[in-house]
């Protein structure tokens, strides 16, 4: 098993690398081609041509696309560094390049706000997995029933609620009306920081985020769990005289849980490419904000990278659910 | 020979939303120990049904059930209908057990097969960890399972189809039941695996002193096997006796009908497949009179409409076989020998 493991796992590592490879190709060609200068963007209303044209060299937009295409990808390997003497500077590999409009490295950047969409998705996951799979149960188990209705209700809210309406809701509500919930000025904390201030931060964005994702979840597990009940392995469990319980719990979930990890999985890697609007609303300074601020203004070393990172993030994402489907699904061992 | 099933006047009904479907209608029949009853009959006449019905596997709410099931359990007969959910559980696995038509669908496909197994002893010996593993390898290799200590460490799709099925016997063998309902145990696998897997069956029930409620539409099955044969037709028996009789001296027309459409490597090779003309009866709106009276070529036999209008009951001169027939039995009697005298000849 290990030696055709091993094989798996690189061929699909192969495979991803090539994805990413066209990905970003394909990120750098749109946003090369849309017809403005980048380095007339670098400098603000006092430019004149000759900054234009001294910035452009600076960060080498001179050169042929191709070129800036594979300086891009060797930054991320080696670094890469601007300019000549005393105006020099570096980014250190990773390198994604450098947003002169941020006047920082696109990786420090990053760096920044991946943590901050990282906590608030992984928050949300949290939440929307335990309301939605228990709701999903609930409502299967008393199927046709009051839970059932109650549930459906719920599903129908969480999905047609959009989240900047949720949201501000919450916003309004919990935060201002009722002021359990102190407004968000103070900033992101790390957690490891101080827990109490990051859940103080995180809680509304993730119960925005989390309703949206549970009323899917619950309309899926319900749907899962009811087919799986009329599984033919469950009628023999009941004929071995397995109490309902366990029907429900062992032999129903264990057949409903890896669906369910593949969709949270991806999921949660389209989260990482930036939950926009939520960020936006609760003024987190997260890749999804960083990705529409870069757009607005033309900040195509960012963009690219939010870009990259995010297809990163779901390639990444659907390797790593196949390799636990195959410990989940006896029938999938490879 | 004790008494270990008694279903006496059984009414299953499923409420859908075209009306109420009456898959059973008024089903009665024993079995004893170490004896093997089938119920045969085509798709929709209710055997799969009456089957679950031991079981207690319908859905409450679901199934509206009235009639008797009295299953012996010990020095108890407990009444299947009227039990409690609990009470019917505990019986499941341990007095009576049930193997199904399709062993690639009835295994868990994320648990190893000995796990399933060993489950089945631990719900009702919980704890006995070690004992459960034990008598689960022990009959794997009862069942005819060679290695049975690896092979119960893999997972049902390592295992071909019969072997699937005899891992549903051996986990049906789990807490030795006296009583065994096989739901066409052996329909969805090949020839000469389907001669094995009865021989097994045989041979364990002899072992087991079980009686095996055989539900089948198989004939050539229930030939072999058979010791008492009930025949359905659109929810109930039309015709019950001992398997010799139901074969060789067959009452109602439907039998005679099947009997007749069992295909033969006869000389005349050229000739049509006989099948029964028309359909099976819609399950809601049973005919008033006989259900097999639109296809029935006797009809004509017995007097005036009464087969249209009346439902016969189940009589006959000889009270060990039974039959549903307007029809006087001496000219059935005579009629169907001629009948089956051609097809077999």
């Amino acid at each position: 098993m290990g030696v055709v493991m091993l094989n798996f796992v690189s061929r699909r590592v192969f495979f991803a690398i090539v994805t990413l490879l066209v990905v970003s190709a394909v990120v750098f060609a749109i946003f090369s081609l849309l017809p403005f200068d980048p380095a007339a963007l670098t400098c603000g209303q006092h430019c004149t041509d000759q900054i234009i044209a001294a910035n452009r060299i600076k960060l080498g937009f001179d050169k042929p696309l191709y070129i800036q295409y594979f300086l891009f990808l060797g930054g991320i390997f080696l670094g890469r560094s601007y300019g000549t003497g005393s105006a020099a500077f570096s980014c250190p590999a990773p390198s994604f390049g450098y947003s002169y409009n941020e006047n920082a490295c696109v990786t420090d950047l990053l760096r920044e706000a991946l943590p901050v969409t990282v906590s608030l998705a992984l928050g949300a996951l949290i939440i929307w997995l335990i309301v939605g799979v228990s709701l999903g149960i609930i409502a299967a188990r008393f199927k046709n029933k009051w839970p059932d209705r109650v549930g459906s209700v719920f599903v129908l809210l969480g999905t047609s609620l959009p989240t900047f309406v949720t949201g501000l809701a919450l916003l309004i509500w919990v935060t201002i009306k009722w002021k359990l919930v102190p407004l968000s000025l103070i900033g992101y904390t790390p957690i490891t920081e101080n827990p109490y201030k990051f859940f103080q931060f995180f809680i509304l964005p993730w119960i925005t985020l989390a309703i949206a994702y549970a009323a899917l979840y619950t309309r899926f597990t319900r749907a899962a769990v009811l087919e799986t009940l009329g599984e033919d392995y469950i009628r023999t469990a009941r004929a071995k005289g397995v109490k309902e319980r366990t029907v429900l719990f062992k032999h129903t979930m264990r057949a409903v849980f890896a669906p369910i990890i593949t969709l949270a999985g991806l999921d949660f890697a389209g989260l990482i490419g930036g939950a926009i609007i939520t960020e936006t609303i609760f003024n987190l300074p997260g890749l999804g904000r960083l990705t529409l601020r870069s757009t607005y203004e033309f900040d195509l070393p960012i963009v690219l990278s939010t870009t990259i990172l995010a297809a990163a993030v779901v390639i990444i994402m659907n390797l790593v659910i196949d390799m636990l489907y195959a410990v989940l699904d006896p029938r999938v061992r490879i | 020979m004790a008494e270990l099933l008694k279903i006496s006047d059984l009414h299953v009904a499923f409420p859908t939303d075209d009306g109420l479907v009456r898959a059973v209608d008024g089903v009665s029949l024993t079995l004893n120990e170490g004896e093997t009853v089938a119920i045969v009959g085509e798709s929709g006449s209710g055997k799969t049904v009456s089957g679950l019905s031991v079981m207690g596997l319908h859905k409450k709410g679901a199934a509206q059930l009235s009639g008797s099931i009295l299953l012996k359990d010990g020095d108890r007969n407990i009444d299947i209908v009227t039990a409690t959910d609990e009470e019917i559980r505990l019986l499941r696995g341990r007095a009576v057990a049930m193997i199904f038509q399709d062993p690639m669908s009835s295994l868990h496909p994320y648990y190893r097969v000995g796990n399933q197994l060993a489950e089945g002893y631990l719900v009702h010996n919980p704890g006995k960890k070690k004992e459960a593993r034990q008598r689960a390898i022990e009959m794997l290799d009862l069942v005819g399972i060679s290695e049975p200590a690896q092979r119960a460490d893999e997972y049902p799709h390592q295992f071909s189809g019969g072997m699937r099925q005899r891992v549903m016997i051996a986990m049906a063998l789990m807490n030795s039941p006296r009583i065994l309902i096989a739901d066409e145990p052996t329909t969805a696998l090949d020839v000469t695996v389907q001669a094995q897997i009865l021989i097994l069956l045989a041979s364990l029930q002899k072992e087991f002193n079980m009686g095996i409620l055989l539900i089948t539409h198989d004939l050539g099955v229930v030939a072999q096997v058979a010791d008492r044969v009930s025949v359905m037709y659109g929810g109930r028996i039309v015709e019950q006796g001992s398997a010799d009789d139901v074969f060789y001296k067959p009452k109602a027309p439907y039998t005679l009908g099947l009997l007749k459409s069992v295909p033969r490597i006869s000389t005349h090779g050229s000739d049509r497949l006989k099948a029964i003309p028309g359909q099976p009866p819609s399950l809601i709106n049973l005919p008033t009179g006989c259900a097999f009276a639109p296809r029935c070529e006797f009809a004509s036999h017995a007097a005036g409409d009464i087969c249209a209008n009346d439902r016969p009951e189940l009589l006959g001169t000889n009270p060990n076989h039974l039959s549903r027939c307007h029809v006087d039995e001496a000219v059935r009697d005579k009629l169907f020998v001629t009948e089956l005298k051609e097809v077999r000849s």
